[in-house]
């Protein structure tokens, strides 16, 4: 049995009377694939904002790894390898699709002041491997020919692509994907899930993410936890959750 | 047509309303009172003739629209001001300029290089304050507030010490840096408008601490005497004070006061040469990446692990540090500071010099600080109407060039296949 990376238990986020995500429990594992769904309006993202410490949840605890990570900074939590892509793409729009996977790799960079204002050998060789790896993982996703173009300019499918590259660039313990299908036709919802499989198999990563297209779902997930207005509702394997009354009856409801 | 004829009546009406208070009426002491004039009938009929001028210009708008959309393309065709703003081509531009700019004061005038000398302060400080507005997008307002603090740390430190400006530059940009990270710390969770009004009144309270604290800054009288920058000891005054020697005496030259004006000017283009160096360093560099990030998208950032507030305080702390160093110059060239010279207005130029200039765009504000400090300079009989000029130079810049004169191309990282 892989060891467990992320334990939610109990996490509940109140804004004023509104309860929006109520003891909401769920556990990933290592090399995982574990899908968050739920009809529009159910609390999926505000779990992800809790997560990624965008919120401060209301209760509940959030481990990583054993350790506890709830109500840390964002950027402390990032920093810890919890990181995300945004349901409406968020790429530095002006800036290159290589420079936005160097701007990942800020944490990793000789950001010494005097090294860099002197080019120092040091600084040189840290940019260097710095440009490398954003050059495989250019690769990876397939966008080696517009590394140096605007990240603005790029097609809707090249952004999705290069924000997860650009998530991968900080070496993260758990990529989190909000809706990473949303807007994508067919083909590139193929290609995503084939990019899954490969982050899974050949970079060891743990996904968690939430999505609506139930085939690509059910096709990558190893888990799933459906939660409807805000409460947890089911969790289990795909078949399980394909068969469940309660949630078919929470997607189409009542018959 | 109708429509036209209304807003074109308007329009007129509007020229005679802006333009017959500030130039038709004229103020005149009889006595100890003072008297409303109107003036001669020849700067009436100006008016009035521009009146009408602008009555037709927006009458037939359209016709004389399509006239010129006709006739001639853009001012500067794409491709040229594609070509200025490459960052090869600013480059050679920059090379070329630092030639002609440490050649010409020997030639020049001894007023033309003194105005030289007060626009490379500029330079610096627009310099600077690029950094926080034009490269980290925090509206800062409260710039000068740091200039003052390096002014006065030179001032103050020569006045009680008698320490030399060499020594002082340094210890004044530390000085304005650290204020710039303490004030830093509580404004920058600040964002947009609310940054902006807050930095304001920073600004504000420095000026006015400094004119408060009699005891110690000289209060309204400001602190004066504050010796000149020396060239390696040696004193660029007529005679030398005692235990130093002066310039003409040890190379055996004649006095010539035109001499001091020339080194100050060096002096300004050495440091003001150094913050262009070092800018261009930071742009290349992960914190200068960090920064440009920050202003696109601060969410992205922290999801990221990037550390915003760090990241706003490092342009913050730097920001102020030149503005240290080009006050602790300003307070050698002048060889008096008051707290008058640090008000709101100079911030106000300082923001516009960066605006005038492209926000980030380093050559811009070099360009920008030429126009604005020159401009004044060259029209002193016009200087009651300083800031209708300036106003009107800000509202054709928005109409004309809202990205500013030299728009910024940031070096971009290439990826190399």
């Amino acid at each position: 049995m892989s060891r467990e990376i992320l334990k939610v238990t109990d996490l509940s986020m109140r804004f004023g009377g509104l309860l929006a995500v109520n003891s909401v429990a769920l556990t990933v594992k290592e090399k995982q694939v574990v899908a968050l769904i739920g009809p529009n309006g159910a609390g999926k993202t505000t779990v992800f904002n809790c997560l990624t410490g965008f919120y401060k949840p209301s209760a509940g605890s959030i481990l990583l790894d054993g350790q506890p990570i709830q109500g840390l900074a964002g950027h402390e939590i990032a920093r810890k390898g919890v990181v995300r892509t945004f349901q409406n793409v968020r790429l530095f729009k002006d800036m290159t699709a290589v420079e936005n996977l160097l701007i990942a790799q800020h944490r990793h960079l000789n950001t010494n002041f005097l090294a860099g204002l002197f080019k120092t050998p040091a600084f040189r060789k840290s940019e260097r491997e710095a440009m490398e790896y954003a050059g495989y993982w250019l690769d990876k996703v397939n966008l080696t020919e517009f590394a140096n173009r605007p990240a603005g300019t790029l097609a809707y499918g090249q952004q999705r692509r290069l924000e997860i590259a650009r998530c991968m660039m900080t070496r993260p313990r758990i990529l989190m994907l909000d809706e990473p299908a949303a807007g994508l036709n067919p083909k590139e919802t193929e290609d995503l899930k084939a990019l899954i499989g490969v982050l899974r198999e050949e970079h060891n990563a743990t996904v968690l993410l939430i999505e609506h297209d139930m085939k690509l779902v059910m096709s990558i997930s190893d888990h799933i936890v459906v939660i409807n207005q805000g409460t947890p509702l089911a969790d289990g394997t795909p078949e399980q959750i394909r068969d469940n009354p309660e949630v078919i009856k929470a997607y189409l409801g009542e018959a | 047509m109708n429509k036209y004829l209304k807003s074109a009546l308007f329009s007129a009406l509007l020229v005679w309303a802006v333009a017959f208070p500030v130039l038709g009426l004229k103020l005149s002491i009889v006595g100890i009172n003072l008297e409303v004039h109107g003036t001669g009938p020849l700067t009436l009929g100006v008016i009035a003739l521009c009146s009408v001028l602008m009555f037709l210009r927006v009458l037939f708008s359209q016709q004389v629209g399509a006239l010129f959309k006709s006739s001639r393309g853009p001012l500067i065709s794409p491709k040229v001001g594609q070509f200025l703003t490459l960052p090869r081509t600013q480059r050679w531009i920059i090379i070329g300029l630092i030639a002609a700019a440490l050649v010409w004061p020997f030639f020049g005038s001894r007023g033309a290089v003194d105005i030289a000398t007060l626009i490379l302060i500029y330079v610096m400080l627009g310099l600077g304050l690029n950094i926080v507005v034009g490269l980290a997008g925090l509206l800062d307002l409260g710039y000068v507030g740091f200039y003052a603090v390096g002014a006065y740390s030179y001032a103050l430190l020569s006045h009680y010490f008698g320490l030399g400006f060499w020594i002082c530059l340094p210890i004044a940009g530390l000085m304005s840096a650290s204020f710039g990270f303490l004030l830093g710390f509580p404004v920058l969770r600040l964002r947009g408008d609310y940054l902006a009004i807050v930095t304001l009144g920073f600004g504000e309270i420095i000026r006015l601490f400094l004119r408060n604290l009699t005891g110690l800054t000289g209060g309204p009288n400001g602190i004066s005497n504050i010796p000149k920058p020396t060239f390696f000891g040696l004193s660029f005054e007529r005679t030398a004070a005692e235990g130093m020697r002066t310039f003409h005496e040890f190379f055996g030259l004649e006095y010539n006061p035109v001499s001091k004006v020339v080194f100050l000017y060096l002096v300004a283009l050495l440091l003001a040469l150094l913050a262009l160096f070092v800018i261009n360093r930071l742009l290349r560099m992960p914190i200068g990446r960090a920064w440009e990030a920050l202003r696109e998208d601060e969410i992205a950032c922290r999801a990221l692990g990037l550390n915003p507030t760090v990241i706003k305080l490092s342009a913050f702390t730097l920001g102020a540090c030149f503005a240290g160093f080009a006050g602790s110059f300003f307070a050698a060239r002048q060889g008096l500071v008051t707290p008058e010279s640090f008000t709101f207005i100079e911030s106000a130029i300082i923001l516009a010099i960066v605006v005038l200039g492209g926000m980030g765009s380093q050559l811009g504000v070099i360009l920008a600080a030429v126009v604005m400090i020159l401009l004044p300079e060259m029209m002193r009989e016009f200087s009651e109407y300083r800031m209708l000029m300036f106003g009107a130079l800000m509202v054709l810049m928005m109409i004309w060039r809202p990205q500013g004169l030299l728009p910024m191309q940031r070096p971009h990282m290439e990826l190399h296949k």
